[in-house]
């Protein structure tokens, strides 16, 4: 009986096979229930993919299917429920491990997202490793979760937050960064794409810098992983995080990926249920990674759900995705280039599915107002990344953010859209 | 397009684009700061007093037209009222923006202030039209933190 069940679960998200060359957004379109929805009486345009993606039927189907025939709560059961809960959380933990070609699936941890990831590490690895002194360096791009958990933590032990510069493109100077690297660097935080520019940081060479001199780095993947093809083993970052809610997933569950070595080190994050292999009150025993890092009841439908939208994307061909991406990107940044008073924020040589823009000097708030009106979803204001702004010397920007569900169609909407804005403000 | 207008008023959208009272103020009986922190909006009231009448009232900061407008217009018309009238007022206009009441019966009393009566309709909005009230309110009794709508 069980092993149906089981088969039953992931079948809906691998029937689907894509073959190669046959990416088509419009078809994709289709199994995305929200998209077909209208917004103020006008066909809905979602370019704020970048604050969260919408679900695919997949996911849905998945969630409600888990719910319904197979919940029940994780590890320690005896009864079938819960050995099938475990088993299909398990083998969620292994979709994430194939996803970013992780070594392990013991260093795949489930938190709530990179928010929570960032901090687990701050707060376990920061702790344990930072001094009055040590240093840890983040970039100028970077969004406020991968700023404030490193401030908290510096601020407890004497430590001193260092800052990688950009350019005024939105690009990381690399001198720089290499020359900020030093003895008392005991990590380096950095966002793989930037949420409020869109940049994509040359990770990978960046590392390497690092490694020369021993020291470790953590990756923000909130806006990359729904974008580029990830493989942590051959960027060999030390930790790497995800969001299921930026990467077609539903919101609640990410992902901390650590080396094994790194996590063993580590001393646990929160005290609590199945992190613990026994407890008196004299001394607790701490279980093995991953569980040591995962106390309490996890959020099991929520990796569930978050494993059928990796398995949904992994149906497409990554490459493709970002090739269509990429097109749409261009296509909406030669479009609006043409419209006079409008400025791009973020132009970067290499760059990911974010458009920031500010319209001479019509507030993003405004802007967002009036594209609303029209159906179209866009994000006004600083995107958690205030210091960013503060270079920028803007007090926010406009931000069109795409996926892989948005055509050219919604590019010429948004342009039709911003016109309008200017005719009522002029 | 008909409810941008009714939101987008030329009267607000030309306070948006010269705002009325914008500068400092040096001898200014009370400063408070009023701030969004969701969308960013950030101003500085200025206010002096006149026996118990508000002499003057003045502002600066940067944010969206519906907050700079209703912040110049309010400057305008607070001018020579008294604390008593400036809460009427107050009541009055966080009333109207919200929905709770009715412009057309209290059109005599709004004046210019019955621009903002399409912020109803735009929820979302309701903050950024009254953070300038709020932040006088704040400053008329006696707070002296900064004002945020969050």
């Amino acid at each position: 009986m069980t092993p149906t069940i089981l088969n039953d679960a992931t079948a809906p998200a691998v029937q689907k096979e894509h073959a190669s060359g046959s990416f088509d957004a419009v078809k994709v379109r289709e199994d995305f229930p929200i998209l077909t929805q209208r917004v103020h009486g006008k066909p809905l345009v979602y370019l704020d993919s970048a604050a969260s993606t919408q679900k695919p039927r997949a996911v849905l189907d998945t969630m409600q299917r888990f719910y319904a025939e197979q919940y029940s709560n994780v590890h320690r059961g005896v009864h079938q429920l819960s050995q099938v809960a475990t088993d299909l959380y398990e083998d969620a933990r292994r979709t994430v491990q194939r996803f970013i070609n992780a070594e392990r699936e013991e260093e795949i941890i489930f938190v709530r997202g990179t928010t929570e990831a960032i901090n687990l590490v701050a707060q376990t690895f920061g702790r344990r490793e930072l001094g009055t002194g040590d240093e840890v360096v983040v970039s100028a791009m970077e969004h406020h979760a991968n700023i404030v958990p490193w401030q908290m933590i510096c601020q407890e032990r004497g430590a001193v937050l260092r800052v990688i510069p950009m350019n005024d493109h939105g690009e990381l100077d690399l001198d720089a960064y290499a020359d900020l690297l030093g003895p008392r660097t005991k990590i380096v935080a950095v966002t793989h794409v930037s949420n409020a520019l869109g940049s994509i940081n040359p990770v990978r060479e960046m590392i390497r810098i690092a490694h020369e001199r021993d020291i470790p780095v953590l990756v923000d993947g909130a806006q990359s992983a729904q974008h580029l093809p990830i493989d942590v083993r051959q960027l060999d970052c030390d930790f790497f995080t995800l969001s299921g809610h930026k990467m077609y997933g539903p919101t609640g569950i990410g992902v901390l990926y650590g080396k094994k070595a790194l996590l063993d080190r580590m001393p646990p994050y929160q005290g609590g249920g199945d992190m613990i292999l026994s407890v008196t009150f004299e001394k607790t025993t701490y279980n093995e990674v991953p569980f040591k890092f995962e106390a309490g009841t996890p959020d099991i439908a929520g990796a569930i759900g978050f494993a059928a939208a990796l398995t949904y994307l992994r149906s497409f061909d990554i490459h493709e995705i970002l090739a269509h991406e990429k097109d749409v990107l261009q296509y909406a940044t030669e479009t609006l280039s043409g419209i006079d008073a409008l400025r791009i924020v973020g132009t970067a040589e290499e760059k990911a599915s974010v458009l920031s823009f500010t319209l001479c000097a019509i507030h993003p708030h405004d802007i967002g107002t009036i594209l609303d009106q029209h159906g179209i979803a866009i994000r006004a204001g600083h995107h958690c990344a205030q210091p960013v702004m503060q270079r920028f010397g803007i007090p926010a920007t406009a931000r069109a953010s795409f996926a892989m569900y948005n055509t050219r169609e919604d590019v010429d909407r948004l342009a039709e859209g911003i016109e309008q804005v200017l005719e009522v403000f002029t | 397009m008909d409810e941008i207008r009714e939101l987008y008023q030329e009267v607000i959208l030309d306070h948006n684009k010269h705002p009325h009272n914008f500068r400092s103020m040096e001898n200014a009986d009370a400063v408070l700061e009023g701030f969004n922190p969701l969308c960013g909006d950030h101003y500085t009231f200025y206010l002096r007093f006149e026996d118990d009448a508000i002499a003057e009232v003045s502002f600066e900061g940067s944010g969206c037209a519906i907050s700079k407008a209703s912040a110049s217009i309010m400057s305008a018309v607070l001018q020579g009222k008294s604390r008593e009238e400036a809460d009427v007022l107050f009541e009055l206009f966080t009333g109207i923006v919200t929905g709770k009441l009715d412009p057309v019966e209290h059109l005599e009393k709004l004046g210019k202030l019955a621009a903002f009566a399409g912020v109803a309709e735009f929820p979302v909005r309701v903050k950024c039209a009254t953070l300038p009230w709020h932040t006088m309110h704040g400053a008329l009794h006696g707070s002296d933190s900064q004002i945020s709508t969050e």
